[in-house]
């Protein structure tokens, strides 16, 4: 909502500076967007009007003007303008003056001919981007007019932020009624003298919906003349609001919803067949709006038509067949009140906004209507003449405005504060609410102008705000104190972020949504949830893993040269799951590439691999254990890519990227990759105590050798299952292939460490137990000694 | 006339001395020693020697020769400890490394600066007791607006450009429907945060389609609008560690509080609007099955990319986005 600050001071007009005005405003909930001057600064610059025009000697294109200026003696000027004339009233900028950018004029001489000033065009004053001519001014100004009174020019333009709660200050009434109440300032409304009728012409109004029209206002006018100019104060403050001038009727309605609040709707009676009827359109209708689209109608439009036709959109936009012309003589206005039910959400799904579907798909005043019209009417007849019918007033039941119990120390308790009954009051009377007192309770009854006041915290907030947010104290409470738990079985994400970024992982933060080529290249069979309307096409699916972001990082770091890395992310991932719910649950993913370590003197050159990473999510899930399995995957090398298990719980995947992803993305060598589930990572239970042993050690190194394909996970799980009770690890140290090594077998040496608890192992403990687990490795698996 | 027996002996000391300096290594020094001290040494035999004197003579040239004996071993013990000394610090010498050359070892990663912002907001509110609380990014309309007094076609709605999935799910606007679904879960008193990222059709240097909220939720008996400004007041100092900060409050509308704030805040050149507040409206409370007239308090829902591009020294959201690790390198 942007107005003249003149305008609204012609209302209310409290003893503040235009700064001050604006702090007022946007601290009372009026937030002001932008304060700025009408009008950039100029000096010196009057009313002239062009008493002669001569060729100039010396220049085809110049031409020498004498001008009056309102002294005694005429200014001669030498002026280039095409459109200047004999007669025209136009900005003369004086000896002296300063323009706008900081041009200053001088007397100078012309091509031989002295110019004692200059004429200037709407563009060199900063007042539009006309520059084409001579700005022309109305007649009616006074030569020698300081340009700046003429045309009222130190005015301030200010822009409100209102938010959809306050339609009431959609207008320079309620504007200005929100500032007599921050401000204690008087208020002072438009006053006029209604018309008398002057003509018995009326216009048959029915309305087949009245909860959706509840009201509808009109007045038949005969006998105008479109064509009357709009007047300039009125042309100038429409202006200042951004609306253009079209003509007096249309500007007429215009200033009436701007000034009032309550949009109107003027027709050319000459096209309203039978009687104006409201209704719902039917399927199949069309309309062609003011601005020339074509819309098709539905049911859920709400219309205004006459008998045959529509003729606009209820409360939002007018057709284009029905509106005032040149020739229009007589006119039909309408002011109704629409349920915001009838408007909300339509705009939205039209795809645009009128000034009036946006007043009532937030809420009018319905009381206003018939003032309105009484307005408009007062100024079309003085402005284009004509002779006003009877007003009509279709009424049904308006909204109810039930009355409100508001209690003193509901206020003070929601608020902090401590105020008592006769401030309280004051602030209410300083709204204009009308109110009762019942003991400390107000009983309020909110006005027909708003539509924000239903519950008793809505009155709370209306007393904060004129009280003051800022005059509100800022305290910390009294509340119960409590401790709050600490749950140590489950370790949180700082916690394993911590464990992450000790080990040199950078931490990323990619969107929600991704590109699904980048989805179907990582996973060809991938079904990811697709987005409506995304904002472009790289983000038009939620991610089914980490993966796509991840690697969109990773280009971005090789196209900037960035030569190794470690980087995770921490999020959710989303898929469809069983009765259309949707599966989002929390992943922590990381890829490394590049070198293993930094390329430094001590740091072998050598790229990350699977056995690094593994490493990493061993230490990441310590100290539960992480084994890994083969796995099938379609974005991970086919021989390198693993199941990761928490202590035996598949938490997710590690591997290393597939070649053809690794071709197809042009990366310089294969990242490696992996994905835990969160929910399975985190649990660790509390660590419960047991006695360390005082005994020695033994320790014996096996070698056996083994089918290639025995994998070492096997080898392990089948020890476990017959190890003593006194063998402490069991590691595997080393995996040889080659001389004295049969092809297709591997030699795996394994240490083992034993301890008792009580007692000292003797040699025969240690033979026992080693051959059993030998035993054990020998029939399942073949394995010899070696 | 001097004796002519210690004359001599003091000569042999200073011979075995001179020899033992002369002594390089530990083998010659053993060398030197048996010249002296061996079964065939010089001092040996003279030891041996003093059987045929007479008993007078014995016991003079006796003492003479052990005092010699003393001298010479302990000579021996110092040039011993010299010897094992000097190849001490040639083996030191040796080992010596160029200390100043770098450490091994990948070094540090970092946390992104949104997420150390998030942890920041968590643990000074975790001071003040505040739990953290989280919800799906994928929401549904009832959590998203209509449980928060904001049903279909209300204007308010166009506050927020909202993506939606082709199935009709949207995803979440705010984090405020985790308040609404923390409600439904828990009875009162509430006191939580909930960090998160959100998502609205809108893209340009101050907007990103994707970017993070901190809502907080705070429902107890008392809890009034004052607590609402001290508790925001405190934390906003306490981000930024420094008092010079103003904030203020100003009136402004969201469906699910009433009385509502804007937050704003400035470092004294003009305000920047960081948040939302308010307290609770009572729909938002009777929808979640908590008696308005029993239980009150406030909500707020922060915008840490902005508070962390102003700690920071950020000036274009996006290239919180843009995840160039030379930029999140910064931050560790």
């Amino acid at each position: 909502m942007k107005f003249s600050e003149h305008w609204l001071r012609t209302l209310c007009n409290p003893p503040r500076s235009t700064a001050e005005l604006a702090e007022t405003l946007t601290m009372g909930g009026l937030e002001v967007e932008t304060v700025e001057p009408a009008a950039p600064p100029f000096t010196n610059v009057v009313v002239g009007r062009i008493a002669a025009i001569a060729p100039h000697p010396n220049a085809d294109r110049l031409r020498v003007c004498t001008v009056d200026v309102g002294a005694a003696t005429p200014l001669t000027i030498v002026c280039g303008a095409p459109n200047a004339a004999a007669g025209m009233t136009v900005p003369c900028a004086r000896e002296g003056a300063t323009l706008p950018g900081g041009l200053a004029i001088k007397r100078a001489t012309m091509r031989g001919v002295e110019s004692q000033g200059m004429l200037c065009s709407a563009q060199e004053l900063g007042l539009a981007d006309d520059a084409s001519g001579l700005l022309a001014l109305p007649s009616t100004l006074a030569p020698g007019t300081p340009l700046r009174d003429a045309l009222a020019l130190d005015d301030t333009l200010i822009t409100l932020k209102i938010t959809p709660n306050r339609a009431d200050c959609l207008s320079l009434t309620g504007i200005a009624r929100d500032t007599a109440a921050l401000t204690g300032a008087p208020l002072t409304l438009p006053a006029w003298t209604d018309v008398a009728p002057a003509s018995a012409a009326t216009q048959r109004i029915v309305v087949d919906d009245p909860v959706a029209c509840p009201r509808f206002c009109g007045r038949v006018i005969e006998g105008i003349d479109a064509r009357a100019p709009t007047p300039d104060w009125m042309r100038t403050r429409l202006a200042r609001s951004g609306i253009r001038s079209i003509s007096a009727v249309v500007d007429i309605t215009n200033y009436v919803m701007l000034e009032m609040g309550v949009p109107m709707h003027a027709y050319d009676a000459r096209h309203v067949d039978g009687a104006i009827v409201v209704r719902w359109a039917r399927a199949g209708e069309t309309l062609t709006l003011l601005n020339g689209d074509v819309l098709k109608l539905d049911p859920e439009l709400l219309l205004v038509c006459d008998e045959k036709k529509p003729l606009g959109l209820a409360g939002i936009m007018g057709g284009e067949h029905s509106g005032i012309a040149d020739d229009t003589t007589t006119v039909f206005l309408e002011a109704a009140f629409w349920n915001p039910d009838a408007v909300q959400g339509r705009m939205r799904r039209l795809g645009f906004v009128s000034d009036a579907g946006y007043r009532f798909e937030r809420g009018v005043d319905f009381m206003a209507q018939p003032r309105a019209i009484e307005r408009a009417t007062r100024l079309i007849v003085d402005l284009c003449g004509g002779r006003a019918g009877p007003l009509a007033d279709v009424k049904a039941a308006l909204p109810a405005r039930d009355d409100v119990r508001v209690r003193l120390a509901r206020i003070n308790g929601l608020l902090g504060l401590a105020l008592d009954a006769a401030a309280v009051g004051a602030i209410f009377e300083r709204l204009g609410f009308a109110y009762r007192r019942d003991g400390d309770t107000f009983v309020v009854t909110p006005p027909s102008y708003r539509f924000d006041l239903a519950i008793e915290e809505d009155f709370v907030e209306e007393v904060a705000r004129v009280h003051g947010f800022e005059r509100i104290p800022a305290t910390i409470g009294r509340h119960t104190a409590a401790m709050l738990p600490v749950p140590e079985t489950v370790r949180t994400a700082p916690t394993l972020k911590g464990r992450l970024v000790a080990r040199g992982w950078q931490e990323v933060v990619t969107f929600s949504f991704v590109d699904s080529a980048r989805v179907a290249l990582l996973d060809p069979g991938a079904e990811p949830l697709k987005l409506a309307n995304p904002i472009a096409a790289q983000y038009d699916v939620m991610r089914p893993s980490l993966l796509p972001g991840l690697t969109a990082v990773l280009e971005t770091a090789v196209a900037r040269k960035v030569p190794r890395g470690a980087i995770f992310e921490w999020g959710r991932v989303f898929a469809a799951g069983p009765g259309g719910a949707h599966a989002q649950p929390l992943k922590v993913g990381g890829l490394a590439f590049g070198a293993a370590l930094p390329e430094r003197w001590c740091n072998p050159p050598r790229n990350v691999d699977f056995f690094d990473v593994k490493g990493e999510l061993e230490a990441l899930a310590a100290p539960r254990r992480v084994t890994t399995a083969p796995l099938t995957h379609p974005a991970l090398h086919p021989g390198r890519a693993a199941t990761v298990l928490v202590e035996g719980v598949a938490a997710g995947i590690v591997g290393e990227l597939h070649p053809r992803i690794v071709r197809a993305l042009d990366l310089p060598s294969a990242p490696v990759i992996f994905e835990l589930d969160v929910g399975v990572l985190a649990p660790n239970p509390l660590p419960k105590a047991a006695a360390v042993s005082r005994q020695p050690v033994v320790r014996r190194d096996l070698a056996v050798v083994v089918d290639e394909a025995v994998p070492a996970q096997a080898l392990l799980d089948a020890l476990a299952t017959v190890r003593a009770p006194f063998v402490g690890s069991i590691e595997i140290f080393d995996v040889y292939r080659g001389t004295g090594v049969p092809t297709g077998k591997k030699s795996v040496a394994i240490l083992v460490l034993m301890q008792d608890t009580s007692r000292t192992l003797t040699d025969a403990d240690s033979d026992a137990a080693v051959g059993a687990l030998v035993g054990e490795l020998a029939s399942r698996f073949g394995a010899t000694l070696r | 006339m001097a004796d002519p027996v210690s004359s001599d002996l003091a000569a042999l000391v200073a011979a075995a001395q001179a020899d033992f300096a002369a002594a390089g290594d530990p083998a010659a020094l053993e060398d030197a020693k048996a010249r002296y001290l061996g079964k065939a040494g010089v001092l040996t035999a003279r030891l041996k020697a003093l059987g045929a004197l007479a008993p007078e003579a014995r016991k003079t040239e006796g003492a003479a020769i052990n005092a010699a004996k003393v001298a010479l071993e302990a000579a021996l013990t110092a040039r011993r400890t010299a010897l094992a000394d000097a190849k001490l610090d040639a083996q030191l010498a040796a080992e010596a490394l160029d200390v100043t050359l770098p450490g091994r070892g990948a070094g540090l990663g970092g946390l992104h600066p949104l997420t150390r912002t998030l942890a920041r907001f968590a643990e000074i509110f975790h001071s003040l007791g505040f739990t953290v609380a989280d919800g799906p990014e994928i929401e549904d309309d009832f959590h998203n607006f209509t449980a928060l007094n904001t049903p279909a076609n209300h204007p308010a709605r166009s506050m927020h450009d909202t993506f939606y999935l082709e199935d009709g799910a949207l995803l979440r606007t705010h984090t405020s429907p985790v308040q609404v679904r923390y409600m439904e879960e828990h009875a009162p008193p509430l006191k939580i945060i909930a960090p998160g990222r959100v998502f609205r059709v809108d893209s340009d240097a101050t907007h990103s389609p994707m970017f993070h909220q901190v809502e907080g939720l705070w429902i107890d008996r008392d809890v009034t609008f004052a607590d609402l400004k001290g508790t925001l007041t405190e934390f906003l100092r306490l981000f930024f560690e420094r008092d010079d900060l103003a904030i203020r409050f100003r009136p402004s509308f969201f469906p699910f509080t009433e009385p509502s704030a804007e937050i704003d805040m400035s470092f004294g050149d003009g305000w920047l609007e960081i948040g939302g507040s308010g307290q609770v409206h009572p729909n938002v409370l009777r929808a979640a099955g908590i008696d308005p007239q029993q239980w009150q308090g406030f909500a707020f829902g922060m915008g840490p990319d902005r508070l962390a591009m102003l700690r920071y020294g950020i000036d274009d959201l996006r290239v919180f986005y843009e995840n160039d690790l030379r930029f999140l390198a910064q931050f560790r």
